[in-house]
């Protein structure tokens, strides 16, 4: 009979015991399995019409498909996805759109229009964070079912309440919260009124796309299955998500055969990567721009030559190059590489005689002293002390005030900064999503409930509101382009935003996995095509 | 008598701690100087979803009203929800508490199993080499940040040598192969019958427990000298050795178990604190406990989560505690 020290002690080595037999731990992922290492945190929900964080986004946009895309290689065009056409009416005011035959959910059962519908329904009445890019057309729970109605399977009538631009109305349509659901089965599982938010939160879905996701474990992992009735078929059978927040940790799995694929490594391991044969880089440039808000309450920062005077300070091209080579890259418009109309040329440089010219006058020869917020973790700490050396230079003598990200965001809300470095995702790929945060401010009192990133930094022009506001009705979507270049090469001259950086995704991967796409926006990312060797 | 009220007095501590703990953690939760509503509703969100946001974390109310309320729910058992998970938070918790309970109850076992021989070793043989040797071994495991020797552990046994598996819990042949009972996967292994993935979690929950027991086995070895070391120096061991009995015999029938005892309290405490130091081994691993949990909801500013996890960790510290409390007044006739 066995005593209890013995059963104990027994209990207590088994772990370690076990640990030293044969090992069972593969040393390559298994070959129809995609395994990726990503920090995953930040994911609120994996329901489309509520997610509106990068890595649900890029998971989301692998599973569902939309009305519409824009075309990554031209923005300025539009391409068919499960709509294969769309019209607009005479007055301006009802966009049809006819489904593409043949395309199919998960389930098997065929894409319609009442599908469509009820997707965008939903998005309105569940009124989550991503809702307001379709409700700024004028829908509410209380008319979205009479505006956005299915007429028959095949054919979708979207009427908005006043008469705008189409390609406007296109690009939002194409935004995340456009992922189209499939009616019946999320109905299925609807608990209360929440429309099946709770389920398909819990790590189910309803799509059409290459993928159906078959778990989501917050902060842990998830895992995609291929979707048998995809259009566009996935080249693997599973895709699975790890969540390492740990760049070191993704780098030796990446090393180790474990992952397949790293999508967090630091600067200095995507550099080292970038060196060795066994790994490939993937790059792209993504929607996030980092910038220098400098908040027009203070006295001198007001003076447009000082506003200028810091853009002309600044040693854009050199910090690129010494702290993020591979991951940032220098831009100076409020539209990002990538978005229709974006400016991409620098009309910025370092000059500080020009800088200091500026500066004299203003009436500030000797330069000032300033405060600095900006984030405590890489790059942005760093660049931080890099802007200060510039600023330096001209005379101009910078205080470094350190911070948690959401604490600089939070003082920035509160208009308590003097120059913040912040950053800036763009919601949905119009241009309006970044022209009317950086461009509109119709009312800088504390009682304006739109808190744009120009009433964040006191900044009332009530030209390039107008500006922005006519670029985004302009019917005709050539003029409109134009209409934002040159609102962007105005704002470069004028605005108190130093736009310093564009965001470049960098995703490391073994030579023997190919077939990753990155994209501009975070939804827009596939899987589809990756193959294993 | 002495020792009921004793008891008592023990048990009526716990919720003045407990509440303490509680207000502490609000108060801070509240004042830091970032915006709750970031958190659940992003940076982009239109006034009106911020505006009902603020409205269903309570935010319009006045601070005292916000931890009534608080306490309220509190007593019914809810923690609210976590805005990273989009769960309660209560289950949340009970998803990855196990985790760590699974994590620091391994790293215990290989720290009382090495250090409480290490230092007996050391104090029987006071001065000699081996009693250096155990002090640089107390030393150094005392010293080094925890997350320097994960890292370091991970490159070498894991990177290099091969030794160990990578970082996670699981294989990702075994994910999700073994169905969740009571969420210790070593166990849920072993119940389930499924002895692949019981190795499997076995290798993978070794580093991780070596490296997370590292600093509480230098203490547990410190500690054990001391009590020895005054143990061995006591009349009783005299008369022990006087009476001819085996150095092995007077070494650990009569000097170490008279220091039993004392020893609870150390591992009421090294369990206690293998339970709070597993957050930074928890990240470095990317094991799913729950100091990963508590890292991110941190990070998230993740209040409703972040005090639902401050608070299990404080509960569990206090029941631990006392349980060592209890246990040495009942083991040891002189204390009252």
């Amino acid at each position: 009979m066995i005593d209890r020290r013995t059963l104990l002690g027994t209990a207590a080595a088994t772990p370690l015991a076990l640990a030293f037999l044969p090992g069972v731990a593969q040393a390559e992922t298994p070959k129809d399995t995609m395994v990726m290492g990503m920090a995953i945190e930040d994911i609120v929900s994996v329901d489309p019409q509520e997610s509106f964080e990068f890595s649900a986004g890029e998971m989301l946009g692998n599973v569902y498909d939309r009305l519409v895309l824009p075309d990554l290689a031209d923005p300025t065009q539009i391409k068919p996805d499960l709509a294969a056409s769309w019209s607009m009416s005479d007055d301006g005011l009802t966009m049809t759109f006819k489904m593409a035959p043949g395309r199919k959910f998960a389930s098997g059962a065929p894409v319609t229009a009442e599908d469509a519908a009820f997707t965008f329904q939903r998005a309105v009445i569940l009124d989550k964070s991503p809702a307001f890019i379709v409700n700024q057309f004028g829908f509410t729970a209380a008319n979205v079912a009479q505006k956005i109605r299915a007429i028959d399977p095949e054919t979708l009538a979207v009427t908005i309440a006043e008469k705008g631009s189409p390609s406007f109305l296109l690009y939002c349509l194409s935004a995340a919260v456009g992922m189209i659901v499939e009616k019946k089965t999320v109905m299925a599982h609807a608990a209360g009124s929440d429309m099946g938010n709770a389920w398909l939160k819990a790590g189910n879905s309803a799509g059409s796309g290459p993928y159906q996701l078959r778990s989501y474990k917050a902060s842990e992992s998830a895992a995609l299955e291929a979707n048998p009735n995809a259009s566009n078929p996935a080249k693997l059978r599973r895709v699975l998500i790890l969540h390492r927040a740990e760049p070191s940790t993704q780098l030796l799995g990446l090393q180790k055969g474990d992952l397949d694929i790293a999508r967090n490594l630091t600067p200095d391991q995507l550099a080292m990567m970038g060196k060795d044969p066994a790994y490939a880089l993937v790059t792209a440039p993504k929607s996030y721009i980092n910038y220098l808000a400098l908040n027009q309450n203070h006295p001198e920062l007001a003076k447009l030559q000082v506003r200028q005077a810091f853009k002309w300070a600044i040693d854009y091209a050199g910090i690129a190059a010494a702290i993020t080579p591979n991951t940032w890259e220098p831009h100076q418009s409020f539209l990002p590489k990538g978005f229709p109309g974006a400016l991409t040329d620098l009309p910025f440089k370092k000059d500080v005689a020009k800088a200091k010219a500026l500066l004299a006058e203003a009436g500030v020869p000797n330069g000032f002293e300033i405060t600095i917020d900006h984030a405590s973790v890489a790059p942005y700490s760093d660049w931080a002390q890099a802007i200060q050396a510039n600023l330096a230079e001209i005379g101009i003598k910078a205080t470094l005030l350190a911070g948690d990200r959401k604490q600089v965001i939070t003082k920035t809300r509160a208009r308590q900064h003097q120059i913040a470095m912040v950053s800036w995702g763009s919601d949905y790929m119009d241009p309006h999503s970044n022209a009317e945060t950086f461009n509109i401010n119709t009312d800088n009192s504390d009682a304006q409930k739109n808190r744009t990133l120009c009433w964040r930094s006191n900044w009332k022009d009530d030209d390039f509101t107008a500006r922005a506001i006519e670029a985004q009705k302009e019917p005709d979507a050539k003029r409109r382009i134009a209409l934002y270049e040159r609102l962007q090469r105005d704002h470069q001259e004028r605005s108190p935003f130093v736009l310093l950086a564009q965001q470049v995704e960098v995703a490391a991967m073994r030579k023997t996995t190919t077939g990753l796409e990155l994209a501009l926006l975070s939804d827009r990312s596939k899987y589809t095509a990756v193959a294993k060797a | 008598m002495g020792r009921a009220r004793a008891l008592f007095a023990a048990l009526a501590s716990i919720p003045i701690t407990l509440f303490g703990l509680v207000l502490v953690t609000f108060v801070i939760g509240r004042v830091m100087p970032i915006d709750p509503v970031l958190a659940m509703v992003g940076d982009n969100a239109p006034a009106s979803v911020r505006e009902r946001a603020r409205l269903e974390l309570g935010l319009d109310k006045p601070l005292p009203e916000q931890f009534v309320i608080y306490l309220t729910r509190l007593a019914h058992g809810q923690l609210g929800s976590s805005v990273a998970t989009g769960n309660p938070v209560t289950s949340d918790i009970a998803r990855f508490f196990p985790a760590t309970l699974e994590l620091a109850t391994v790293a215990l076992v290989v720290a009382l199993g090495v250090g409480i021989p290490l230092g007996v070793l050391a104090a029987s043989r006071q001065g000699s080499w081996v009693d250096q040797v155990v002090r640089v071994i107390s030393l150094s495991g005392s010293s080094v940040p925890v997350f320097v020797l994960a890292l370091v552990a991970l490159l070498v046994f894991y990177a290099t040598l091969g030794w160990a598996p990578g970082p996670g819990r699981q294989d990702v042949f075994f994910q999700d192969t073994v169905p969740p009972r009571s969420g210790l996967l070593l166990l849920d292994a072993a119940l389930a019958g499924d002895w692949d993935s019981l190795r499997d979690a076995a290798r993978h929950i070794v580093l991780p427990a070596l490296v997370l027991a590292s600093l509480n086995m230098a203490n547990v070895a410190r500690m054990t000298r001391a009590f020895m070391l005054d143990a061995l120096s006591s009349e009783y061991i005299t008369t022990a050795r006087a009476k001819g009995l085996s150095a092995a015999r007077v070494l650990w029938r009569h000097a170490f178990g008279n220091i039993l005892v004392r020893l609870i309290t150390v591992v009421a405490l090294a369990y206690a604190g293998l339970l709070e130091g597993a957050v930074l081994t928890e990240t470095v691993f990317s094991w799913p406990g729950l100091g990963q949990y508590l890292t991110g909801s941190l990070l998230n500013a993740d209040m409703n989560a972040v005090l639902g996890a401050t608070l299990v960790v404080g509960i569990t510290y206090v029941l631990l505690n006392m349980t060592a409390d209890l246990l040495y007044k009942a083991l040891d006739p002189r204390v009252t």
